[in-house]
């Protein structure tokens, strides 16, 4: 069986591994790497539950194959947060606005989020409506999101106190 | 699912590729952006035996413009989203681009790979025939021009022979005097498309139409030009009445399917609606002359 040796880094960490070129990014992030925060829903890339950042842009990892991530720079959920007690302000903004309930898709949601809400000061609700649509949620409605999304543009962007 | 097991190769050169397609023909298939293959692969409804990835060939991911607009094969479909070049030559891309499935999507997918892919419902392939778009396909045999017409044969069918690579996209300059349009209708943005139409025409000195190019997609078995629309169309002045009857006979050209997410008469509905509207979105001002 081929094996082919890459090198990943995730999270600030890099990784070196061999692996079968079939294996999908998805599971080698959750089975190789132990990061389980990136959830797997229906592997041909319609839910967006396993969204990461790929240098910095967000792909679905299910849609591609190990191999082809090497010598990229990822971005997992376990990466979001600046440290162990503090929130991201878009984790922050999922949290008091209860836009999720059972948590299955949220991963995916704040990794395709991220640079949405990096770049968008003060969106419509058309732009994000735009925004989630390649993410499913089967619990919410969506309407909490929407508002996550509004908190959490505002919290980014807010002008800072002297 | 998983993928079954198959043989990996990145190419690092269109060479190399090439090198591969010519030995394994039909066992090997290109990995351009993925966002089609990997699906089928995990649903097993291919098992290649090897995969020739074209990810590092860097030399297959540009856009250049000098005379002619010319689109790498690999040059990614957010690339194309963003790009100040192809938003000023080309911008019946631009328009088509926030349609092209989602932004996570668009990330890894690529112009060259939609278009060999050949999925009726793409956008991409309907949005070449508008444009007079060219294919560049190379081979060990050399390099063959292959206009968008003659290129998209049938359901994920193409003109491509096996051990060619669709490498590069010509398109011609849009003359100033061009107008474009582009709608669709999706289950939720982002969707693949129950209908849609990519169309440019171009107003002479007296005001009618000429050149006109209507492209469907999402309701035949591959995007096609509609010439009964264009028949009508060509050295017409623009009215309401002509948009009507152009959009009443592109329902000659297209034979939609039903599945669960659309009948074959809503398909050929919003066909002739989404024509009118796209008509009517190009011909705009010109339009609004001709009835008073």
């Amino acid at each position: 069986m081929q094996k082919l040796s890459i090198e990943v880094t995730v999270n600030g960490t890099t990784y070196r591994r061999d692996v079968e070129p079939r294996l999908l990014l998805s599971d080698f992030l959750r089975h190789e790497l132990g990061l389980t925060g990136t959830h797997v829903g229906c592997e041909h890339g319609v839910c967006g539950a396993c969204t990461i950042l790929l240098d910095g842009e967000p792909v679905r990892s299910c849609l591609m194959l190990a191999v082809q991530a090497n010598g990229h720079t990822i971005t997992t959920v376990e990466g979001v947060a600046p440290n162990e007690t503090d929130l991201h302000p878009l984790q922050q903004a999922f949290r008091e606005t209860h836009a999720l309930q059972c948590g299955y898709c949220t991963p995916g949601f704040l990794m395709s989020l991220l640079p949405f809400v990096e770049t968008h000061p003060n969106p419509t609700d058309d732009e994000i409506r735009e925004a989630l649509a390649g993410n499913l949620c089967r619990c919410t409605g969506y309407q909490h999101i929407v508002e996550a999304v509004k908190l959490a543009c505002r919290l980014m962007h807010a002008p800072q106190d002297a | 699912m998983k993928p079954p097991p198959f043989e990996y190769v990145a190419a690092h050169s269109v060479e190399e590729a090439l090198d591969v397609l010519v030995t394994h023909g039909w066992d090997a298939k290109v990995l351009a952006g993925g966002q089609s293959l990997i699906p089928t692969l995990n649903f097993r409804l291919a098992a290649p035996a090897i995969l020739v990835d074209l990810n590092p060939v860097s030399e297959l991911a540009f856009i250049e413009a000098n005379g002619m607009l010319r689109i790498g094969a690999m040059t990614r479909q957010r690339t194309l989203e963003r790009d100040e070049t192809i938003a000023r030559l080309a911008p019946l891309i631009t328009a088509a681009m926030p349609h092209v499935a989602h932004p996570q999507i668009r990330t890894r997918g690529t112009i060259g790979g939609s278009l060999a892919h050949c999925d009726p419902a793409a956008e991409l392939p309907a949005v070449c025939l508008a444009l007079d778009a060219t294919l560049v396909a190379r081979s060990q045999r050399g390099e063959r021009a292959i206009p968008a017409r003659d290129f998209f044969f049938g359901l994920f069918s193409t003109a491509l022979e096996p051990d060619e690579l669709l490498t590069e996209i010509r398109i011609p300059p849009m003359p100033p005097n061009t107008r474009y349009a582009f709608r669709e209708v999706a289950r939720r943005h982002g969707d693949f498309a129950l209908a849609g139409v990519a169309l440019t025409l171009q107003l002479d000195e007296a005001g009618r139409i000429r050149a006109p190019r209507v492209a469907l997609f999402g309701v035949h078995d591959a995007a096609l030009l509609s010439e009964s629309a264009m028949r009508l169309l060509d050295g017409a002045a623009p009215s309401e009445a002509l948009v009507r009857e152009a959009a009443e006979a592109v329902a000659h050209d297209i034979e939609p399917s039903s599945d669960i997410h659309a009948s074959a008469a809503y398909r050929t509905h919003l066909a002739k609606v989404l024509t009118a509207r796209a008509l009517r979105d190009a011909l705009g001002d010109a339009l609004g002359h001709a009835t008073e």
